[in-house]
């Protein structure tokens, strides 16, 4: 029992990172019907302004701002150069467009700074623990899921409580009639991306404490487990891309505590076996959007 | 109000709407009938932004907006209430009107929530209810309370009683006749043509993409040949 409370703890401190991850991919995808699979190059960026800043001698807690506001700077500037360019093309041109974002941005990391992990150090605390009964909690874990659900809980505000997530919401739904109730376009789409950034943003603090590394390849875990969280909850949903995280991780920490050692290295392989069933049976993903309308 | 000169809009190779005229006059109820595939659809979507012209102009309140993306033309006075209503499903009714209202000032926008609830009780009753959860008679009115909400000059109508029980047709009718009493301008597509025709001041029939005739209500239903011809039989 200790154990699995255990292993619950940490897979909801690892899907805690997914969620923001999908959340951000759900948030775009909604208004644009794109598929980010530039996503992860936000941790990429980002992981080097981190290790640039550590490395100046900045203190992680100068280094958390500079994290997220390079994040939504990042995703800002993509939408402005690539995906500004393409809106209202189809969907595999946007597919494509962000593979090569993804690409471009992993190159030009690897043509001009290095191939090599760039190695800073994590936070004095990430390590810590303490015990909740029989329970050994990681402080990180706790940082995590409480940075988390504050984030969580601030962006159900704005989407709920505000004109700019009433629109993001509207827009999400339907463009064209978002546009004919008078919802700017571009607002609506920048608004997005700079939410993904943000979200991004915080992800990739986590991200980076816990690897206390970065490279220019450093994009492509963050950016599928975002995209496969965000498929598992249901693609257009933004509820169901915060499940889709948490189910991911869960999933993941439970497998590979629960495998024998021999096969433990199959984790990754039974997380995807997994998501294959879920979509036989539910291929929308665990939520779906209604979109019900009796005559 | 409405000026609409010489519309050609094409979707590819094939050619929607061909050299269109159509005159929106201050506080006119305006009917644009025809058969399934005349353009009106199309009309309506071009002028209000959502589809680019391939050649002609549309002038409103006495301002080119050729062109003009619709969160423009919504701005400038220039709603539409578009075909299958398009309410958006996962909002609130509340939620509907508010993103209708998003161009008005902030306190503005309560008073006028106040005034649709009062006017639309049905709407008033289900206020917190998602509007994918409306009747298609419900879901009509939100369509166009929603577009009320941004105090349009001009008000577009595409297909208000399409897919709709007689008894709701009924309904939108007198709603639409309740706007006319209001001194509203109204540029309605719709498939009961004859009943339009005798709510509005004047009219329009379309035929693969082109304006065959024009007139006032009167004229036109006095026109037995068009109707057989376009829109089938009267009544």
């Amino acid at each position: 029992m200790t154990e699995l409370l255990q292993n619950l703890i940490d897979g909801i401190g690892r899907g805690s990172i997914y969620a923001l991850l999908a959340l951000g991919i759900a948030v775009v995808f909604g208004v644009m019907h794109l598929l980010n699979f530039a996503h992860g190059e936000l941790i990429t960026v980002s992981g080097y302004a981190a290790f640039w800043g550590l490395d100046a001698g900045w203190s992680w807690l100068v280094v958390v701002p500079l994290i997220v506001i390079v994040s939504v700077v990042t995703s800002l500037v993509i939408e402005r150069v690539a995906f500004s360019r393409v809106r209202g093309a189809d969907q595999f041109t946007l597919l494509l467009t962000s593979f090569g974002v993804h690409f471009v941005v992993s190159a030009l990391f690897l043509l001009y700074v290095s191939a090599s992990v760039r190695n800073f150090p994590r936070p004095e605390w990430g390590t810590n623990t303490y015990s909740v009964g029989s329970l050994n909690v990681e402080v990180f874990d706790t940082v995590v899921i409480a940075v988390t659900l504050v984030t969580l809980a601030g962006v159900t505000w704005l989407l709920q409580r505000t004109t700019f997530g009433l629109s993001l919401r509207a827009a999400a739904e339907d463009f064209d009639t978002a546009r004919l109730m008078g919802v700017r376009s571009d607002s609506v789409i920048r608004g997005a991306f700079a939410l993904s950034g943000l979200l991004a943003g915080i992800a990739a603090v986590f991200w980076l404490m816990r690897a206390g590394q970065t490279q220019p390849s450093d994009g492509i875990d963050p950016m599928l487990s975002g995209v496969l969280a965000a498929l598992i909850g249901g693609l257009g949903s933004m509820r169901g891309a915060v499940i889709g995280g948490f189910a991911l991780g869960l999933a993941e920490v439970l497998l590979r505590s629960r495998l024998p050692d021999s096969i433990a290295n199959l984790t990754d392989g039974l997380v995807f076996a997994l998501i294959a069933v879920l979509f036989i049976f539910r291929p929308q993903g665990i939520v779906s959007v209604p979109h019900a309308e009796r005559v | 109000m409405l000026d609409v000169a010489g519309l050609t809009t094409a979707y590819g190779a094939i050619t929607a709407l061909r050299d269109v005229d159509v005159h929106v006059g201050s506080g006119e109820v305006v009917a644009l009938v025809g058969p399934n595939g005349a353009g009106k659809t199309t009309l309506l979507a071009t002028i209000a932004g959502l589809l680019a012209p391939s050649s002609g102009t549309v002038t409103f309140d006495g301002a080119r907006v050729t062109g003009a993306p619709p969160e423009r033309l919504l701005r400038a006075g220039l709603a539409l209430v578009p075909e299958h209503r398009r309410s958006f499903a996962n909002l609130s009714v509340e939620e509907n009107l508010r993103i209708g209202g998003v161009t008005v000032p902030a306190a503005e926008r309560e008073p006028l929530l106040d005034e649709m609830a009062e006017r639309f009780p049905v709407l008033g009753e289900k206020w917190s209810n998602p509007a994918g959860y409306l009747s298609g008679g419900e879901a009509q009115q939100l369509a166009i309370a929603r577009a009320l909400m941004s105090r349009p000059k001009l008000l577009m109508m595409d297909e208000p009683t399409l897919g709709l029980a007689p008894v709701l047709v009924d309904a939108v009718f007198e709603l639409i006749e309740r706007l006319r009493e209001d001194g509203r301008t109204m540029l309605v597509v719709e498939q009961a043509a004859t009943r339009m025709l005798e709510l509005a001041d004047r009219g329009y029939v379309l035929r693969s993409g082109e304006v065959v005739a024009s007139g006032t209500g009167a004229e036109l239903l006095a026109r037995d040949d068009l109707f057989e011809t376009f829109v089938g039989p009267t009544g």
